[in-house]
């Protein structure tokens, strides 16, 4: 808990220094006849003749409540923009860890079970360019495909979204399906690679282990061995990584929500930089280390559920 | 006819280069009720006769050759026998009880999916069965373990799992693949006698696997030796121990430490050099020997040291006090041990003297300078010099991407940076000749070597500094008997010629009774008693080290 909250105070310093140093806050702000008394009475009505310390605070203080400021190029305060966007991001990296989620467990104990056969070099090999292809490549191939030849899916924005009050959803319109395929898709490739060789590596090595030897020299049926003894063990270390690589898919989201245009939180940020719009930089950059560090926290209680040996630690009975 | 009968059984493993034979026309019969001892070194293949019978050979290996009749019913020509037989008339016990159970599954849930597997039994039944097994192999509040994991157990429970586990189909032949190596001897007694109740009670066909020829002695009714894969001799225990007609054998028995007497050397028949000329210790030329007086070398003062679990928080209650106000002196030129099962604070106190650790409490003198005080990195080095350590496992204790001479060479260089390059070559050569060696191995890497050579190497890297006092901890339970006694006549030889300080940490009561000239015994990091060797031996005082002496197993016991 400290440590978080450590990494959420560094955070939230780098992105209030966007402020006071990379450029003059006023001059973003002000036309070019006002005058030096002006600007020096705007300086101090927005607090910026403070110690830095105090600015410090008041800067934290307002993050913690939502407030980030007002952004110079919408003209709108940035909470309202973020919440605007959030649904659009988090429906897209919440797909896309599902699809890496699924698919790359499922091929990962195909290809770790069947080592030898020629589908699972296929994966292995497809998966290989799956990572060293840039994002924006695989997204524009997509595009290309489905969008343009085949004509079966959009090529960008949301569809139709249905307004829930809170919540802007594209699930429950048809355009709102198939939009978020291919980006979904797309952003997932990265991760599913890692997740494959990841679940591929940790089954070879468990089958491996005594306690499979074991259940085998018992007579348990070679199904039991694969998907209930050997699988279990090898999802524990998956849970961490698929913690973090939701961390990285929103930041990942970026490219490819600019790749196709998806009214997210990434493609805000990607116009923020276009225009200097620091507001929603640093709004951006504190929320981002927030979600990664909330994930690990999470990952952490749920080790806790998942892992018998952290559950009750201490509690061996001698003999 | 016999339960069970291997005729002529062949194991190879097609390498890229060559087929090694890991088991070569073993014939080998065991009956109901009876215990069969396979014995041999590590590489002989007695474990590989042990995964035929089940079919569980690790690839690239293969049965060649021969058959294995269980039964009457041939487990070779029909290939799905031996998987249907798999628990339901074949059980197999594993070494390490800490890896053979499945950490994230209850023990009940392992021992439900295995009954249910074989006999047709519902859940309740399976459970209730389950439950009356694990009374049976001694775990108490069986119904309330029931829902444990694995690890919630210590290792002798759970080795009693395991067997509880490889029994619940009521198998005729249990296999035990060194089924007590991993445990304390306390535990092995337990286990060992929980299987010979097993074997009389059920009517079992048992064989057991193992390195230890005191085990055998006291467990097994006939024993099979293994040599390189070829069976070398089988008998009846007490023929073969007594009366072994091969070479071999005879080698084998006259290298295990004999528990009752204490000997000068042990007798080596076969050796793993083949340099035969006479041990020539020549590094005596370059050191300084300290004369032997009555002086204590080292002083160990009312010392403590806990280890605090504070994952959260500092809580008192989770401290493990695994040193607790120990106190003993070494004197110079004796070769002092410590013995005590795991747990017990054998290496945290070497580790300590080393100053590895720092102590929670009290205080070590080395040559009357109180090390625990010493602040300055000059003077530690100074110390250090004159303290060395040989440790257990020999794999991985020596750096796989250096060259022999630069794992030596690096304490010569640490301590003395001037010496010049012949004169560092010179030096490492008479350090390997004098752990009997040959020159050309500084040129090699550790991987070529074997076990018992590697542990040469580490004794001529802690020789390299030329110190007063060598800490060996466990250094030969990695390795096979008679390796074991080269070793420790090796460790013996260096320590008369050159007047070194020993202190020797093993949980192997016959080996500290060869070696050492006093013995201190731990038990929970509380030191029971400290006497001279024979007379712990004859008379022991404390209750603890009656009980340790009494449950050693003993290659005697066959005498009787």
């Amino acid at each position: 808990m400290f440590q978080s909250a450590l990494v959420m105070l560094v955070v939230a310093f780098v992105s209030f220094s966007l402020f006071n140093f990379v450029g003059d806050p006023i001059n973003n702000m002000v036309g070019e006849e006002t005058s030096d008394e002006e600007r020096a009475e705007i300086r101090e009505s927005l607090g910026l003749m403070d110690p830095i310390h105090i600015q410090f605070s008041r800067f934290v203080i307002n993050a913690s409540n939502g407030e980030f400021g007002i952004s110079y190029q919408l003209r709108r305060p940035v909470s309202e923009l973020i919440t605007e966007r959030l649904p659009a991001t988090i429906e897209l990296v919440v797909v896309s860890a599902l699809i890496a989620l699924v698919f790359g467990t499922l091929l990962g104990v195909y290809t770790g079970i069947k080592r030898k056969g020629l589908l699972s070099d296929v994966i292995l090999a497809v998966s290989l360019l799956g990572v060293s292809l840039p994002t924006f490549v695989i997204g524009i191939l997509f595009i290309y495909l489905f969008a343009v030849i085949l004509g079966i899916l959009p090529s960008f924005g949301r569809g139709e979204v249905v307004d829930l009050g809170f919540w802007t959803t594209g699930f429950l319109t048809i355009t709102g399906i198939k939009a978020i395929i291919l980006p979904s898709v797309t952003l997932s490739l990265f991760q599913m690679t890692y997740i494959i060789r990841l679940v591929r590596a940790e089954m070879m090595e468990i089958l491996q282990t005594d306690y499979i030897k074991f259940a085998r020299a018992r007579g348990i049926s070679e199904q039991s061995i694969k998907y209930k003894h050997a699988l279990k063990n090898g999802l524990i270390p998956v849970i961490t990584i698929a913690g973090i690589n939701i961390g990285t898919l929103i930041a990942f989201s970026i490219i490819t929500e600019t790749v196709f245009q998806w009214p997210g939180m990434g493609f805000l940020f990607i116009q923020a930089v276009q225009f200097v719009d620091i507001p929603i930089m640093s709004a951006y950059l504190v929320f981002i280390a927030f979600v990664f560090v909330m994930i690990n926290f999470i990952v952490d209680i749920l080790y806790y559920f998942i892992d018998p040996r952290i559950r009750v630690k201490g509690d061996t009975s001698s003999g | 006819m016999s339960f069970l009968k291997i005729h002529n059984l062949s194991v190879d493993y097609k390498m890229r280069k060559e087929t090694v034979y890991a088991a070569k026309e073993v014939n080998i019969e065991v009956n109901k009720g009876e215990i069969l001892g396979l014995v041999g070194e590590s590489g002989s293949g007695k474990s590989t006769v042990g995964n035929a019978i089940i079919d569980l050979i690790d690839e690239p290996g293969k049965i060649t050759n021969g058959s294995i009749m269980l039964g009457g019913i041939d487990l070779q020509t029909h290939t799905n026998n031996t998987v249907n037989y798999r628990g339901k008339k074949i059980g197999l016990i594993f070494q390490d009880p800490q890896t053979s159970l499945n950490p994230i599954l209850t023990i009940g849930e392992q021992l439900i999916e295995t009954i249910q597997t074989h006999l047709d039994l519902s859940k309740e039944q399976a459970k209730n069965k389950s439950i009356s097994l694990l009374k049976e192999v001694g775990i108490k509040d069986a119904e309330k373990r029931f829902d444990n994991y694995p690890h919630q157990f210590s290792g002798g429970m759970r080795q009693r799992v395991v067997i509880s586990l490889a029994l619940c189909c009521e198998p005729e032949l249990l296999i035990a693949d060194e089924p007590t190596t991993a445990l304390d001897v306390s535990i092995q007694s337990q286990i060992l006698d929980l299987i010979k109740k097993l074997t009389r009670e059920r009517n079992l066909a048992v064989i057991l696997i193992t390195h230890d020829m005191g085990v055998i002695a006291e467990t097994s009714d006939r024993v099979a030796v293994m040599k390189n894969g070829n069976l070398i001799e089988i008998g009846a225990t007490k023929k073969v121990l007594t009366d072994p007609k091969e070479i071999y054998t005879k080698s084998l028995v006259s290298s295990v430490p004999p528990t009752n007497k204490k000997i000068s050397r042990f007798v080596i028949v076969e050796k793993e050099n083949e340099l035969n000329t006479k041990h020539n210790i020549k590094i005596l030329n370059r050191w300084t020997k300290t004369e032997i007086t009555d002086q204590n070398l080292v002083q160990v003062k009312n010392l403590s040291k806990s280890f605090e679990d504070n994952f959260f928080l500092e809580n008192s209650k989770n401290s493990v006090m695994a040193v607790d106000n120990i106190s003993f002196n070494i004197k110079e030129g004796e070769i002092f041990g410590l013995v005590g099962e795991s747990g017990s604070g054998k290496s945290t106190i070497a580790k300590m003297i080393v100053n590895l650790f720092k102590p929670s409490s009290g205080e070590i003198f080395f040559d009357d300078i109180c090390v625990t005080k010493i602040k300055k990195n000059k003077e530690l080095m100074k110390f250090r010099r004159q303290i060395q350590m040989i440790f257990q496992d020999p794999y991985s204790s020596l750096n796989g991407r250096l060259k022999v001479k630069e794992i030596i060479s690096e304490p010569i260089k640490l301590h003395n940076p001037k010496i010049s390059k012949p004169d560092l070559d010179n030096y490492i050569f008479d350090l390997l000749e004098s752990v009997e060696l040959s020159q050309t191995s500084s040129d090699r890497y550790p991987h070529e070597f074997s076990g018992g050579q590697r542990q040469r190497i580490s004794i001529a890297r802690a020789l390299a500094t030329q110190p007063r006092l060598l800490i060996c901890d466990e250094p030969t339970s990695a390795l096979d008997v008679s390796i074991q006694a080269q070793i420790l006549n090796l460790l013996k030889d260096l320590q008369e010629e050159l007047n070194l300080t020993i202190l020797f940490i093993s949980h192997d009561l016959p080996v500290v009774r060869q070696m050492c000239n006093r013995i201190g015994v731990l038990k929970e990091g509380k030191l029971c008693e400290v006497s001279n060797t024979e007379e712990l031996f004859l008379k022991p005082k404390d209750s603890y080290t009656k009980e340790l002496l009494h449950l050693m197993p003993k290659i005697e016991s066959i005498y009787k």
